[in-house]
């Protein structure tokens, strides 16, 4: 690990003050990607800016069809939330399958989020459940929010303060993890909305995105041969020792008919 | 995880001449916790990295990118200069101080009478790197943190060559050491070829098999860590390790590597977090950091971090194998043919050169009475970290080849695998049994052990619980593995004899203290293994003395006069049995001081229970009460020394024998290719056991291991020499939720020789599971052969394109 500043504002404002007055800095949530990337010096921020003591990053609360929970709100508290598990039962669970205790105990939705990891969990769930990112700025829609690998759209200092869930009549996220990291090489959460079906993927491609084609399918009839005739192209796909795009695909359509089975 | 344990068999015989003594709870065969446990799980272990000596410095080494590459500059210059640093060291400067080039300790003779060959292994690279991650120079700093900047300021200009990665084509590839031809550590062969291929030629059915055993990353949770000491005052120089031998340690680094004469030098192992044999060897850093710290005259302290572990501890495994086996058409073996091309890596470690000859070819004849087998080996150079001993070394390997061919050999004759395998097996009157591989088998009877697992896993329901996984989709396979292993490499004068650098002895002490307690020195060494219990309840057993009053000293040279250390499974049947000689001697003297002090003759005193008795009498002595006369000797025999201690080295008649079958049963998912263990039964005859919570929990850990083995892990590199599974990221340990509940169960023939009638207990799980395991994926797909480990994706493919055979 290299040197750097670290800073502990308490309030959104002065977190982004700092961020602006900074040379290289970034903002550190639960840390469970951008600590060990320190360690290993593949990353050398000059100033670390500590998000845990911002007010009003944190908590979940509940709106008229909406989860809302705070950014820095840690993996486990959303799983061990039996309001969460009787909203969306599918999102708690997706956040059971997040790493392991140390990491659900420190990793944050808003960190998770912003990171745009190929193969996390949550960005399944903020596109396949159309979650809205709110930001220091503004409110960006979830299907727009991801955008390449370990990109999205949050501009240079811009902070997730919270995420809003929609919560479906329905929905099921099933999670093909790899054997060694436990990332998901394909993760899927379709969700049942009374204005259609919704189907996010996570672990296949460069980043989370909606599978248009299986969501047509199952708008059309939803149970899981639905999806047999579905063809999910590979082109673009993730791929690495585990897994080829091609197997990734597979998987993708694999999780997709076992959560409608679920849901059936 | 819980546990299922079929009830042991009770012992029947006893070769041992020890009396089962019912009265002692914490004797031997009972469960004692292990007393190390409450150290280790309440953070009071002290391990290597935990000792701080004052003034201490820190090491970071500099290690290549590169996997083959020239060295043609090394500019420390900058890295001088960066704050905090002391000493940047290079590959000349031990040159320079006379430090020898690291050996290999075991001389394998070629086929062609020729000595192997073996390049020189400069500790720090001279002038050329032979794999990624191959140290280069070591930085000494005040804290890690500025060893490490000084480490990043070492410029070090590289000239790349091409890198042989390749096992399959190596040996037609260039040259990696100037001079090894072909890359060619050795060609070694065993066995009679022409015999071999006749019974082949005539056999009425071959079944031929090409077969990869994977490359193995050890991964003991404790990494490796050295702090070296040098005392300007005496000379003296003291190397605390990681070592899973610390005697050997100090000898090679003496003897060979020329550190220090080995009364100056003392090597110290304490608390060590696993080993898994990765830490037997002797290697570039340690050596590197006791040399340093009597150049920079203070202490150096290295801890490896898990990168460094991947990359440069030695690997495990890593074979190409054809073979045939020859069947009669009766269904009787008549021949075995093995060619094995064996990856040793850039270098000969320690005992490299060992694990793909002696302790692979001399394994194959399994359980069975094959009468003609040939092994032919070639032990090749490839620009990847050095591979040698890991649990089981060179057994596993052996074990894979025997028990997937002979399984497939099966399914070719339409036989049932149980069945066929027990025709063949060595039946229990043909002990001692020669092999055709120079192995004397001294006792064993494999088909308990096979009728014993089948009955644990209910094989006759197999085929109903196939049917209920076919209706959900999914494939089941069961697979058997009847494995033989070899420990307690023994004896001295035969391997010896075959190359070893070493005895293969055991070195133990027992003190009886003045007021009564014990104070027990092996030259073993446990990392894990909880020799301080088991062997304080040998001893407490031997000496009827209280269990709590036994105390087990190892891993120091300074305070255990010698030894060879632990791997191979030897520590209890070799070093178990020192103690078992040494407290024979102890009792011996005792009865001379009994005798004395009961006035009665030394051949009418018994002892029993801890108490010499003068038999025809009332009178008797408690072990305690003659320790005492033996230091406070106011009344005792004139012709004996004072003092109750004794020292014994023990050097095994041969080796021992372990055995058993293991079952796996495994469920595929048909649609993402990914295999369970669904059922795993193993059932080991281990000879007497002295702790069985201890030996089950050995086998856990080692099934575990071979399972890991089968489905999940793999050392691999890329056509760079890159190592692709660098961190536990992509190479995939098991995990608890990988495994299914164990059976674990036992049958028991005392070990002939030893006086104990123990065998070992440390390796076998993972020598037999992974063909256990291999063969159930392979009966679940019905296919001939699927290569370790078989992932998710590897077997999905296989699921695309099956062949349409299947045997029932």
């Amino acid at each position: 690990m290299y040197r750097f500043k670290h800073h502990r504002p308490t309030t959104i404002d002065e977190a982004q003050s700092i961020f602006a007055a900074c040379d290289d800095p970034s903002y550190l949530s639960g840390g469970m990607t951008l600590i060990p990337t320190m360690k290993q010096r593949l990353a050398s921020p000059t100033d670390l800016i500590d998000l845990s003591q911002v007010e009003g990053l944190t908590g979940i609360t509940f709106h008229s069809g909406l989860v809302r929970i705070g950014a820095f709100t840690r993996h486990a508290v959303v799983a061990n939330s039996a309001e969460v598990a009787k909203a969306i039962p599918a999102l708690a669970y997706l956040a059971a399958q997040i790493g392991d205790n140390q990491v659900r105990n420190r990793g944050t939705l808003g960190g998770s989020v912003a990171n745009s990891d190929p193969a996390a969990d949550y960005p399944a769930a903020v596109v396949g459940l159309g979650a809205t990112i709110v930001t220091s700025q503004r409110q960006i829609a979830g299907d727009t929010f991801f955008q390449d690998l370990f990109e999205t759209a949050l501009e240079p200092g811009e902070l997730i303060t919270a995420i809003e869930f929609p919560i479906p009549e329905k929905a099921v996220y099933r999670k093909f993890p790899n054997p060694a990291s436990r990332y998901a090489v394909a993760g899927v959460m379709v969700a049942r909305f009374p204005r259609g079906v919704r189907v996010g993927v996570t672990g296949a491609g460069p980043c989370a995105f909606r599978a248009t084609a299986l969501e047509n399918a199952l708008n059309q009839s939803f149970n899981p041969d639905a999806l047999n005739a579905v063809e999910i192209p590979d082109a673009g796909f993730n791929s690495d020792l585990h897994a080829s795009a091609e197997y990734r695909a597979h998987l993708v359509k694999v999780l997709a008919k076992r959560a409608v089975q679920a849901l059936c | 995880m819980s546990t299922s344990v079929a009830s042991s068999e009770s012992a029947s015989t006893s070769s041992s001449g020890l009396k089962p003594s019912g009265l002692n709870p914490s004797g031997i065969g009972a469960s004692v916790l292990r007393r190390e446990d409450a150290r280790f799980i309440t953070g009071n272990g002290r391990y290597t990295d935990d000792i701080r000596v004052e003034g201490q410095v820190y090491a970071v080494f500099v290690r290549s990118p590169y996997a083959h590459a020239k060295v043609t500059r090394v500019d420390i210059g900058d890295a001088l200069a960066t704050p905090r640093v002391i000493a940047v060291l290079t590959g000349a400067d031990m040159q320079a101080d006379g430090i020898g080039g690291l050996p290999c300790g075991w001389m394998v003779k070629q086929k062609d009478g020729t000595d192997m060959r073996s390049p020189n292994h400069p500790p720090l690279v001279v002038d050329k790197v032979n794999y990624a991650g191959e140290p280069v120079a070591i930085v000494i700093a005040e804290t890690v943190e500025a060893a490490r900047q000084g480490a990043d300021a070492v410029a070090v200009d590289y000239d790349e060559l091409q890198a042989i990665i390749d096992l399959g084509t190596a040996t037609d590839s260039s040259e990696i050491h100037p001079g090894i031809s072909n890359n060619l550590a050795y060609e070694w062969e065993l066995g009679d070829r022409a015999a071999t291929d006749a019974a082949l030629a005539s056999a009425a059915h071959v079944t031929r098999l090409d077969l990869t055993n994977n490359r193995l990353i050890p991964n003991a949770i404790e990494p490796r860590a050295a702090l070296g000491v040098f005392d300007a005052t005496t000379g003296e120089h003291t190397l605390y390790t990681t070592s899973q031998n610390p005697h050997l340690e100090r000898l090679v680094l003496s003897a060979f590597v020329n550190i220090a004469p080995e009364h100056k030098l003392r090597v110290i192992a304490p608390d060590v977090g696993g080993g898994f044999g990765s830490k037997i060897f002797i290697y570039s850093e340690e050596t590197a950091v006791i040399w340093a710290a009597r150049r920079v005259r203070r202490p150096v302290k290295w801890t490896a971090d898990r990168s460094e572990s991947f990359l440069a501890d030695a690997h495990g495994r890593d074979h190409l194998t054809h073979a045939e086996l020859g069947i009669d058409a009766s269904g009787n073996f008549v021949a075995l043919k093995v060619h094995t091309v064996a990856n040793l890596g850039a270098y000969l470690s320690t005992f490299g050169s060992s694990v793909p000859t002696y302790l692979y070819g001399t394994l194959l004849a399994g359980q069975y009475r094959t009468p003609n087998i040939h092994v032919e080996v070639q032990g090749v150079f490839t620009n990847t970290a050095p591979v040698d001993a890991y649990r089981g070394a060179g057994r596993p390997e052996a074990t894979y080849v025997v028990e997937r061919i002979v399984e497939n050999a099966a399914r070719e004759l339409q036989q049932d695998p149980a069945e066929l395998r027990r025709r063949n097996m060595i039946q229990p009157d043909q002990f001692p049994y020669q092999t055709p591989v120079a192995l004397v088998y001294d006792v064993g009877d494999y088909e308990k052990s096979l009728d014993k697992a089948l009955g644990l896993i209910d094989y006759d329901g197999f085929s109903a619980r196939r049917k209920i996984s076919e209706a959900k989709g999914h494939h089941r396979g069961i697979g058997l593995a009847c494995y033989i292993e070899a420990c307690g490499l023994a004896p001295s004068k035969l391997a010896i004899a075959l190359g070893a650098g070493v005895g293969l002895y055991e070195s133990g002490e027992v003190r009886m203290n003045p007021t009564g307690s014990v104070t027990v020195f092996t030259g073993s060494h446990s990392h894990g293994q909880g020799h301080e219990t088991t062997f304080a309840q040998v001893v407490s057993d031997k000496l009827g003395v209280p269990f709590d009053a036994v105390e087990v000293v190892h891993g120091d040279t300074g305070r255990v006069e010698f030894g060879l250390g632990t791997y191979g499974s030897r520590s209890l049947a070799v070093g178990g049995s020192a103690l078992i000689r040494a407290s024979e001697k102890i009792i011996n003297k005792g009865r001379k001081i009994a005798a004395h002090l009961m006035e009665g003759a030394e051949e009418a005193v018994d002892f029993s229970g801890g108490r010499f008795s003068l038999r025809d009498s009332n009178r008797s002595l408690s072990i305690q009460e003659v320790a005492f006369a033996a230091y406070v000797p106011g009344n005792y025999p004139d012709d004996l020394e004072p003092g109750l201690s004794e020292k014994a080295f023990y050097d095994p008649q041969n080796f021992t024998y372990p055995a058993g079958t293991h079952i796996a049963e495994v469920e595929i998912d048909g649609e993402t290719g990914v295999v369970s263990v669904v059922n795993f039964v193993a059932v080991d005859d281990f000879g007497r056991i002295i702790n069985p919570l201890i030996v089950h929990g050995q086998v856990h850990g080692g099934v575990a291991q071979g399972i890991g083995q089968a489905l999940l892990e793999i050392g691999l590199y890329d056509s760079n020499g890159q190592l692709l599974t660098g961190s536990m990221m992509d190479y995939c340990l098991p995990r608890a939720d990988d495994l299914p509940d164990f059976v674990v169960g036992t049958t028991v023939t005392h070990c002939t020789h030893n006086p104990l009638g123990v065998k070992g207990c440390g390796e076998a799980g993972a020598i037999g599971s992974p063909a256990a395991v291999m063969n159930a994926v392979t009966d679940a797909l019905g296919v001939d052969e699927v290569s370790m480990p078989a992932t998710p994706e590897k077997v999905w493919r296989i699921l695309q394109g099956r062949s349409p055979r299947r045997m029932a």
